[in-house]
């Protein structure tokens, strides 16, 4: 593994690595041969066109797809074993927010892989719950049903059920998409919090205006890895070029961030 | 014990049983798949006769429950290999199994005594007639069969709460923190089908599937708590069977029908007039409300 072996010279601790990764839908390849090494500390962006196979990428490091061929290591052990450590964010929109249950019970379900087979929450657990709710500024919303939210708080609180994990790696599918822009402001403050603790974010991200403001390490992929670094030094015009292809035209204008902090302002100045 | 209290009571068993496992069902979004299993356990009930010669509760539990198990593996199977959707493949399957069954019956027809109407329909007022003992305890067959089947129903649901909570709401999420759906979804298949055998010979193969799809349907309009929709479904499956009794007696009809008919009418009432999502409701609140705000999201 030539790539994490280079980093790892550097003194990082890489803390998702994921080697020559392919995974095919019914034969057809959605992803293939990918290879990256992120190391720890990093809020990481994975951007690239629809049906890129970002969303895929993550469930399959996830163990939810099965690979056709490539592995996966954690904290450089295979994900069965530091599963505890590891986090998932699904989209928003995979649930159905009719289902007949509260805000707080959403959160707990983040202690659900801790708890074991058959144990009840106890109050340690409702205490992690509880508190996960207050750093993303939920916790008077604890009993209420969650067919009464909005799209930003239903972000919201899948966050904190990630939260209340209390793990070292974090996988987020678009949290950022369809949320207000006070919520947008909210989420990006606490994925600065996560990695100020030390942890580890890797999140798929849709707005390429936001992302050079938003995360220190990018991911692009189209099928296959195109490039991935530093932001700096990879979310170049022809990067772009290459994972978005004859569509950059509209994009060209976004490789030079005239955009660049505009966004957080105007999020600032717009109370919920 | 009088007779009308035995048949109540067994239907109120049923109902609780078909009940608490319905509301899971409903909410993965899956009830259709006990209308598949109820028929496609027939083969294993026969087979249970067959091999044993009597009418021995575990063997046919057993036998049902892994015709159960098989009917959700081949439909999984079908569809996730084969291009064919999950109600195609669960149609072509149950379908399958259940002539098998029924075609079992008919070469065997000498040493199953077991008949084809009841299968299909049931018949609880028989419950009274046929008699077992126990630990020194001589009830009706039934009692035992449906009792242990809601034992057992009621302690899968008590244990496996969060898990089954979890499954039926956010299923990827479940496996990212090391919680099985596929094991959890086999399991409750299993339990389905041992509830279905059990309300085969009081409500028939047909019947069942309003005792698991009606109470939890009907509960979810009263009610956005889990535990209370889990506790109203039963309820309306009790209160069903007991009101479906007397209709079935002042007609002299079947009970399973009569049962079945009370499950629709109560839900057609709630569906009507709840008080927070009843359609007389909305529409009185549409009326009130300018139209703009009429296209406010339905639930």
């Amino acid at each position: 593994m030539i790539v994490s072996d280079a980093r790892r010279s550097e003194g990082q601790t890489i803390a998702l690595e994921v080697h020559d990764l392919t995974v095919a839908y019914r034969d057809k390849p959605v992803i293939w041969g990918v290879d990256f090494a992120l190391p720890e500390r990093q809020l990481a962006a994975i951007v690239g066109p629809n049906g890129a196979g970002k969303s895929t990428l993550l469930k399959t490091i996830m163990g939810l797809i099965t690979a056709a061929s490539g592995q996966v290591r954690v904290y450089d052990q295979p994900l069965e074993a530091v599963r505890k450590e590891v986090a998932y964010v699904p989209q928003r929109e995979s649930v159905d927010w009719d289902f007949p249950t509260n805000v707080l019970d959403v959160v707990m379900m983040g202690r659900y892989g801790q708890m074991g087979l058959f144990s009840r929450p106890g109050k340690a657990d409702r205490e992690a719950a509880m508190s996960a709710l207050e750093k993303v500024g939920m916790a008077e919303f604890a009993k209420r049903q969650i067919s009464q939210l909005s799209g930003g708080q239903q972000q919201r609180i899948f966050l904190a059920r990630a939260l209340a994990q209390e793990a070292r790696l974090y996988l987020m599918d678009e949290p950022f998409a369809g949320v207000d822009a006070a919520t947008e402001a909210a989420i990006l403050e606490l994925l600065q919090s996560l990695r100020a603790e030390g942890r580890t974010v890797l999140v798929v991200h849709h707005d390429l205006q936001t992302v050079a403001d938003y995360f220190d390490y990018v991911l692009m992929i189209n099928m296959r890895l195109i490039a991935d670094g530093r932001m700096e030094e990879t979310f170049t015009t022809e990067n772009l070029q290459k994972t978005y292809g004859g569509r950059l035209n509209l994009l060209s204008e976004v490789a030079h961030l005239a955009t660049r902090h505009s966004h957080i302002l105007q999020a600032e100045k717009k109370p919920e | 014990m009088s007779m009308e209290f035995e048949i109540i009571f067994t239907a109120v068993m049923v109902a609780t049983a078909c009940a608490l496992v319905g509301t899971f069902m409903m909410l993965r979004k899956i009830t259709m798949l006990a209308d598949a299993i109820s028929h496609a356990v027939l083969p294993g009930i026969v087979l249970a006769f067959l091999l044993t010669g009597s009418r021995n509760v575990l063997p046919m539990l057993i036998g049902a429950g892994l015709l159960g198990l098989l009917t959700t593996w081949l439909t999984e199977l079908l569809r996730n290999r084969g291009r064919v959707n999950e109600d195609a493949a669960m149609g072509t399957v149950f379908t399958f199994l259940f002539a098998v069954g029924v075609i079992l019956i008919s070469l065997f027809s000498r040493q199953v005594d077991l008949d084809q109407d009841c299968v299909l329909y049931g018949e609880i007022a028989y419950v009274p007639l046929d008699l077992e003992t126990h630990l020194g305890l001589t009830l009706p067959r039934a009692f035992w069969q449906t009792g242990g089947v809601l034992l057992l129903v009621v302690a899968f649901v008590g244990l496996g709460y969060k898990e089954l909570k979890l499954c039926a709401f956010d299923p990827a999420y479940a496996v990212s923190v090391g919680i099985s759906t596929v094991v959890w979804h086999y399991a409750l298949m299993s339990v389905v089908s041992l509830v279905t055998v059990s309300s085969f010979e009081s409500v028939g193969a047909i019947l069942v599937v309003a005792l698991i799809v009606a109470p939890p349907a009907t509960a979810f309009l009263l009610t956005d708590k889990l535990r209370w929709l889990l506790g109203i479904a039963v309820g309306i499956g009790g209160l069903s069977s007991v009101l479906g009794y007397y209709v079935a007696a002042y007609y002299n009809a079947s009970i399973a029908g009569g049962i079945t008919v009370v499950l629709g009418a109560l839900f057609l009432i709630v569906f009507l007039f709840a008080p927070d999502n009843g359609l007389v409701i909305r529409w009185q609140k549409g009326r009130r409300t300018p139209q703009s705000v009429v296209a406010e999201p339905s639930r």
